[in-house]
C-alpha cells in the first residue's frame, strides 16, 4: 500500500490507494496527448465510429408521429387531442384577458370587450395591499403600471394568461407524482433520473417532439413550459412530505386515519409551507420559459424580445424583458406573501364579520367589475391610449450607437486580449485532450471520491458523448463554461465573504441576486450583445451574469452557515479576522461553497445554449440548429450530451460534499 | 437472560398487593423483538429467536426491542425508563404496532393484536388508544379546537357532536376559552395539553405518552406532572408512560420498567427498584434518588414474626404499657418513610406499624428512619437481624 498525504493525517480511516492512480491516470492522459500527434482518433472521433443514435431517434420519433396507432385511433390523434383540451382554458384567460369576443347577433355583431387594463391593475395592487400590506401593494401596482405605460399591456396578458393555465396544471401534476413517489419508494427511484434528465437537458432539446407531436402554437409551448417546470414541484412535494414530522404521521395513524385521510387531512396541510416554495418554482421557471416558448408558437412577450434580439433592436428587446421581469418579480412575490402569510387566526376574523372574511375577492371582484362598466363610459380605460406609452427605443438605439463610436477601442480591447491570452489558449487545450484520457481521469476521480459506482457512471457518460461524435463540441463547451464559472466563482466568492460578513452588504447583495434570478435568461444577452456584439466573448458575459447568482448565494450561506461556538471559540484562541476566514470559516463552509459551484455549473449549462443565439459554436449551437431545422433526433443527442456533462459535474461535487460534510460531522442536507 | 423471569424474581413480595387494587390485565406482551435492517425475521427464526449482541452486530442488524415481556393492569401508570436508545420509543410504538415487531406476542383486552388486519387495527386505535408524543404532533392548520375534535372528525364523528366533545376535554385539560387559537400561538406547555386533550377525545382504553414532558422547560414539566396526576386521580386510565427522567418516572409511576439496549431490565413497583434494583445499572439510577419520597414504612421496618402478630396488637398502643415496650404510636405501612419520618425522629422511639386493616405488621426504629434519611451515617438499630433493609 502506498501511504498517501491523507493516511499520515487519518491513519485510523483506511484509505485507498488514491494518490498512486492518480498519478497514474494523469501519466496516462500525457502519453495519450502525446500520441495524439499520430493517433489522431485519441482527440477526434472518427466518423466512422459514431453510433447514429441521432438517426435511430428521428426515425421512431417520425414512426411515432406517422404510424403509431392504437387501434381506433392514431397517436398523433391522441396528442392533438390532449392538445385541444388543453386549449380550452387557455382561450377562456385569453378572451378574458387580451381578446374579448364577439356575439354574432344576425347581422351586427355585438362585441364583448375583456377587462379593462384599469381594472387588472387595481385588483392586482388590492389583493397585494391585504395580503403584504403598503410596500407589496405599491411594488406590484408599479410592476403593471409599467406594462401599461410602456405599451405591453396586451402582450403581457397573452403571457398572463398562458400562465395562468400551465401554473396550476404544473403544480397539480408535479404535486400528484410528488405523491406517488413519497408513497413508494420504487415510484419514485423511478422518477429520480428522469427528473435529473428534464432537468438537465436544455428546453430546446425538448422542444422539437413536442412540436412533432402538438404542432406549433400556443398550446405547444403551455406544453413545453409545463414539461419545464414541473420536475422541481415533483421533489419539493417529496421533500416537504417527507419533512413532515414522523410523530405527526404517527399520530395520524394512531388517530385511525385511512389513506386518503392522511394524504388530506395530514400530510398536505402541514407540508403546505414547503409545498408553496414548489408553488414558487413553478411560477419563476414558467416565466423564465416565456422567451423559449415562444420559438414553437407562444407569442406574448417572449415573441417580442425573440423578434428584437433578431432585429438587435436593444430598446425593444429591453422593454419587452423587462416586462417579463415585472410580471416575475409581481407574481413571484404575491406568490410569496400568500405563503408566509399563513391564515388569520379565527378568534380575530370572528370578530370582524363576513365581509372581512372575504374581503380580498369582494374587492377584487368589485374592482374588476366598476372598471369593466366605466370603460364602457371612458374608452382610454380599455385601450391605454397609444399616445400615452412611452418607448425607449430610439434611446437605446443612440446610447448604442454612442457606446459603438466613443467606447468601441477600449471595449475591444479588454475583449480581445482577454480572448487571445485567455479564453482561445484554453479552448484549445481542452480541445486538444484526448477523450480516453480524460475519460479515464474522470473515472479516478469517481473512484476516489464516490466509490466504483460513480466511477462507471462518469466514466460511462464521457464515453457516450464521445460515441455519439459529439466530443469536440461538447470540451467547446466545457471549456466556456468551464471559465465562465472560474470568473463567476472569482466574483462570487468575494462578495459572497463580504456578505456574510455584513448584514447591509447581505441585504444588497440578497436583493441583487433575487433580482438576476428573476430576470428571464434571455434578457442578459440583450446589454451584452450591444456592448460586445456575438461571439464567444458576448457569450461568456452572460452566462456569468446569469451564474454567478448561486456563487454568492452559497458562500454567504455557508460562512454564515459555520456554528457561532466555533467562531467564538476560535476568536477567543486569537484569530485575526484573516485567521478566522481561511483557517476556519472557509474550511468549514466549503461543501456548502461547493455545492454553489454546482448550482453555478448547472446555471452555466443551462444558459450555454441560450447564449448560442449570439453565435457560440458548442452543443448549445447544435441544438439549436437542431430546433430551427426540426430535427429530433440531432437536437436530443446533443442535449443529452448538454446533460452528461452536467451530471458528471453534479454527482462529482455533490458525492465530494456529501462526503466532506460526513467528515466535518456536519448533518447531511435533505 | 429473559426478562419474564427477570419480572418475576425480582419482584419483592412486598409487590403481591399490586397497584392500586387493580385486577385485570390491560395489554400483555412476550418475547417481542424489534430487529431494525434487511431480513431481521429470518435473523432471529436462524438464531433460534434469541440471537446474541455479537450475533445482531455481525448481521448489520440493529436490535431495538430485544426480548421484552410485560403486563399491563387496568387503571395503573406503568412507566417505562431507559436513556436514548434504550428502545423505549420503539417499544411503545410497538404496543400500538404503529411499528411492526419482528417477532413476539401482543394481547390487548384479551385479543391477539399481531393478528389484526389493518382495518382492525385502524378501528381499534381510533377507538381504544391514545397517544401524546414528545414534540406534540400538532396539526399546524388546525385550530385548538380542530385539533382535538380531529381523531373524531377521522371516525365520521358529525360536527357538533364532535366540537362539543372537545370543547369538553379541552376544559378538563385547562384550555377553556383558547379553542380557536392556533397551535403557533401557543406556548410549549399549553401545546401539549392540547395534545393530551386530543389523545382524550376519544376515551381511549389504554393511552400512551411518549415523553410527553420531555421538550419542556423544568417548571413547566413539574407543573404538567402535577397536571397529569391530577388528570389520572379523575380519569383512572391505563397508562403507558415513557421517559428518560428517572425523577418523572419514580413520580408519576405505579410500576416501572427500566430498558437498556433494547432489554428490560428490571420491573417494579418505584421503591422496589431502589430497596432491591436487580443490576449494578439499576442501581446507578437509584443511587441518587431521595430515597425519603420514595420508600413506604413498609419496606423500612422490622417485620413482626407472622405469629408474634396478634400477641403484640395492642389496639391502643399510644403509651408505653403494650407489649413490646415503649412504642410511640402507630404508623401506616403504605406512608412515604419522608412523611412520617420528623414525628418518628422527634418521638425518639420506635413506632408500630399497621397495615390497612389496622393489624400491627412491624416496627420502625429511629435509626431505621435516618439511615434512610442519611445512608450509612446512622448506628445499627437496636432489633440487630431486622436493620436496614435497603441494599447498598
Amino acid at each position: 500500500m502506498t501511504v498517501t498525504g491523507e493516511m499520515a493525517t487519518a491513519p485510523a480511516v483506511p484509505r485507498r490507494p488514491g494518490l498512486l492512480a492518480w498519478v497514474a491516470a494523469l501519466a496516462v492522459l500525457v502519453a495519450l496527448w502525446l500520441a495524439a500527434g499520430r493517433l489522431t482518433w485519441l482527440v477526434a472521433w472518427p466518423d466512422g465510429w459514431i453510433v447514429p443514435l441521432r438517426y435511430w431517434i428521428s426515425d421512431a420519433m417520425h414512426w411515432l408521429v406517422r404510424d403509431a396507432t392504437f387501434g381506433l385511433f392514431t397517436f398523433k390523434e391522441f396528442t392533438r387531442a390532449i392538445a385541444w383540451v388543453l386549449n380550452l382554458p387557455l382561450q377562456a384567460c385569453l378572451v378574458l384577458l387580451s381578446r374579448g369576443f364577439e356575439v354574432p347577433l344576425g347581422a351586427a355583431t355585438l362585441a364583448v370587450p375583456p377587462l379593462s387594463w384599469l381594472g387588472v391593475l387595481g385588483a392586482m395592487t388590492f389583493a397585494s395591499w391585504r395580503v403584504g400590506g403598503r410596500r407589496l401593494a405599491l411594488l406590484v401596482g408599479l410592476c403593471f403600471g409599467y406594462l401599461v405605460v410602456f405599451g405591453q399591456w396586451n402582450s403581457a396578458m397573452v403571457t398572463l394568461s398562458s400562465i395562468l393555465v400551465a401554473v396550476p396544471l404544473g403544480i397539480v401534476g408535479g404535486a400528484l407524482l410528488g405523491i406517488a413517489g413519497y408513497r413508494n419508494r420504487e415510484v419514485e427511484r423511478a422518477m429520480t433520473p428522469i427528473l435529473d434528465l428534464m432537468q438537465t437537458v436544455p428546453v430546446f432539446a425538448y422542444l422539437i417532439p413536442v412540436l412533432f407531436l402538438f404542432g406549433f402554437g400556443p398550446v405547444s409551448a403551455m406544453i413545453a413550459t409545463i414539461v419545464y417546470a414541473l420536475p422541481p414541484m415533483v421533489r419539493i412535494t417529496i421533500l416537504a412530505l417527507r419533512a413532515v414530522p414522523a410523530e405527526v404521521v404517527e399520530f395520524g395513524r394512531m388517530a385511525g386515519c385511512t389513506e386518503r385521510q392522511m394524504l388530506w387531512k395530514v400530510l398536505l396541510p402541514s407540508a403546505r409551507y414547503g409545498l408553496m416554495v414548489g408553488v414558487n418554482q413553478v411560477i419563476m421557471l414558467s416565466l423564465n420559459m416565456v422567451i423559449i416558448a415562444s420559438m414553437i408558437g407562444a407569442g406574448g412577450l417572449g415573441h417580442d424580445v425573440l423578434a428584437a434580439l433578431r432585429r438587435l433592436a436593444i430598446g425593444a428587446g429591453l422593454e419587452a424583458g423587462v416586462a417579463i421581469t415585472v410580471l416575475a418579480i409581481s407574481l413571484d412575490r404575491l406568490g410569496q406573501a400568500i405563503a408566509s402569510r399563513g391564515a388569520t387566526p379565527v378568534h380575530v376574523l370572528r370578530a370582524r364579520g363576513f365581509v372581512a372574511r372575504h374581503g380580498t375577492l369582494i374587492g377584487i371582484l368589485g374592482i374588476l367589475a366598476g372598471a369593466y362598466l366605466l370603460a364602457f363610459l371612458v374608452p382610454a380605460l380599455r385601450h391605454y391610449p397609444d399616445a400615452l406609452t412611452v418607448n425607449t427605443g430610439p434611446f437605446f438605439d443612440k446610447l448604442v450607437e454612442w457606446v459603438n463610436v466613443h467606447l468601441f477601442t477600449y471595449l475591444d480591447a479588454v475583449k480581445s486580449s482577454l480572448l487571445i491570452y485567455v479564453l482561445i489558449p484554453f479552448k484549445r487545450f481542452l480541445v486538444g485532450l484526448p477523450w480516453p484520457g480524460v475519460a479515464l481521469l474522470l473515472a479516478v476521480a469517481g473512484w476516489r471520491i464516490g466509490g466504483p459506482r460513480l466511477a462507471a457512471l462518469v466514466a460511462a457518460l464521457a464515453v457516450f458523448v464521445a460515441v455519439t461524435g459529439n466530443w469536440e463540441k461538447a470540451m467547446i463547451s466545457a471549456y466556456l463554461c468551464g471559465i465562465s464559472v472560474v470568473v463567476a466563482m472569482l466574483i462570487g466568492l468575494p462578495v459572497g465573504i463580504l456578505a456574510a460578513g455584513s448584514e447591509r452588504i447581505h441585504r444588497i447583495a440578497q436583493n441583487t441576486v433575487d433580482t438576476l434570478q428573476t430576470l428571464p435568461s434571455f434578457v442578459y444577452l440583450i446589454p451584452v450583445v450591444m456592448l460586445f456584439q456575438v461571439g464567444d466573448f458576448s457569450a461568456m458575459i452572460a452566462i456569468v451574469a446569469y451564474a454567478v447568482a448561486p456563487a454568492v448565494r452559497y458562500t454567504d450561506h455557508g460562512i454564515r452557515g459555520v456554528p457561532g461556538e466555533i467562531v467564538e471559540a476560535a476568536r477567543m484562541a486569537g484569530c485575526r479576522r484573516g485567521q478566522l476566514l481561511w483557517k476556519v470559516q472557509i474550511p468549514l463552509a466549503l461543501p456548502e461553497i461547493m455545492l454553489g459551484v454546482n448550482q453555478t455549473i448547472m446555471m452555466a449549462l443551462s444558459m450555454l445554449v441560450i447564449s448560442a443565439l449570439v453565435g457560440t459554436r458548442d452543443l448549445g449551437q447544435e441544438v439549436y440548429i437542431a430546433l430551427t431545422r426540426a430535427d429530433t433526433g440531432h437536437g436530443l443527442v446533443a442535449g443529452l450530451c448538454v446533460a452528461c456533462i452536467a451530471i458528471v459535474a453534479d454527482r462529482l461535487i455533490g458525492a465530494w460534499a456529501a462526503r466532506r460534510r460526513e467528515e466535518l460531522g456536519m448533518e447531511q442536507r435533505a | 437472560m429473559p426478562s419474564p423471569t427477570v419480572a418475576a424474581a425480582t419482584r419483592p413480595p412486598q409487590a403481591e398487593a399490586g397497584p392500586s387494587g387493580a385486577a385485570g390485565v390491560k395489554l400483555t406482551c412476550r418475547g417481542l423483538w424489534k430487529i431494525f435492517g434487511e431480513g431481521g425475521r429470518r435473523f432471529l427464526e436462524r438464531h433460534g429467536g434469541a440471537p446474541t449482541s455479537e450475533q445482531l452486530a455481525a448481521g448489520g442488524l440493529i436490535g431495538a426491542v430485544r426480548d421484552a415481556g410485560l403486563e399491563i393492569h387496568d387503571g395503573e401508570v406503568f412507566v417505562i425508563m431507559g436513556l436514548s436508545g434504550s428502545g423505549k420509543s420503539t417499544f411503545v410504538r410497538c404496543l400500538s404496532r404503529l411499528i411492526e415487531p419482528t417477532a413476539g406476542e401482543l394481547i390487548f383486552e384479551g385479543r391477539d393484536l399481531l393478528a389484526a388486519s389493518e382495518r382492525e387495527l385502524t378501528e381499534i386505535r381510533r377507538h381504544k388508544m391514545g397517544m401524546v408524543f414528545q414534540h406534540f404532533a400538532l396539526l399546524p392548520h388546525l385550530t385548538v379546537l380542530g385539533n382535538v375534535a380531529f381523531p373524531l372528525e377521522v371516525q365520521g364523528v358529525g360536527r357538533a357532536a364532535r366540537e362539543a366533545r372537545a370543547l369538553e376535554v379541552i376544559e378538563l385539560v385547562g384550555l377553556k376559552g383558547r379553542e380557536s387559537y392556533f397551535p403557533r400561538e401557543l406556548s410549549g406547555g399549553q401545546q401539549q395539553r392540547v395534545g393530551i386533550a386530543r389523545s382524550l377525545a376519544v376515551e381511549p382504553e389504554i393511552w400512551f405518552l411518549d415523553e410527553p414532558f420531555s421538550a419542556l422547560d423544568p417548571l413547566i414539566r413539574r407543573e404538567m406532572q402535577d397536571e397529569f396526576l391530577r388528570l389520572q386521580r379523575v380519569l383512572r386510565k391505563t397508562i403507558v408512560f415513557i421517559t428518560h427522567d428517572f425523577d418523572e418516572a419514580i413520580r408519576l409511576a405505579d410500576r416501572i420498567a427500566i430498558m437498556k439496549d433494547g432489554r428490560i431490565v428490571q420491573i417494579g413497583r418505584p421503591e422496589d427498584l431502589v430497596t432491591s434494583p436487580a443490576t449494578q445499572y439499576v442501581a446507578e439510577f437509584t443511587r441518587d434518588v431521595s430515597r425519603a419520597k420514595v420508600l413506604s414504612v413498609r419496606s423500612v421496618m422490622s417485620a413482626v414474626p407472622e405469629s408474634a402478630g396478634p400477641e403484640s396488637a395492642g389496639p391502643e398502643s399510644d403509651g408505653s404499657g403494650a407489649a413490646g415496650g415503649e412504642l410511640a404510636g402507630e404508623l401506616p405501612a403504605a406512608a412515604r418513610i419522608g412523611e412520617v419520618a420528623r414525628r418518628v425522629l422527634r418521638a425518639e422511639r420506635p413506632f408500630a406499624v399497621v397495615d390497612e386493616a389496622g393489624r400491627v405488621v412491624g416496627r420502625l426504629e429511629p435509626g431505621q428512619v435516618l439511615e434512610v434519611l442519611a445512608p450509612g451515617e446512622a448506628a445499627p438499630g437496636p432489633g440487630g437481624e431486622g436493620g436496614v433493609k435497603a441494599a447498598q
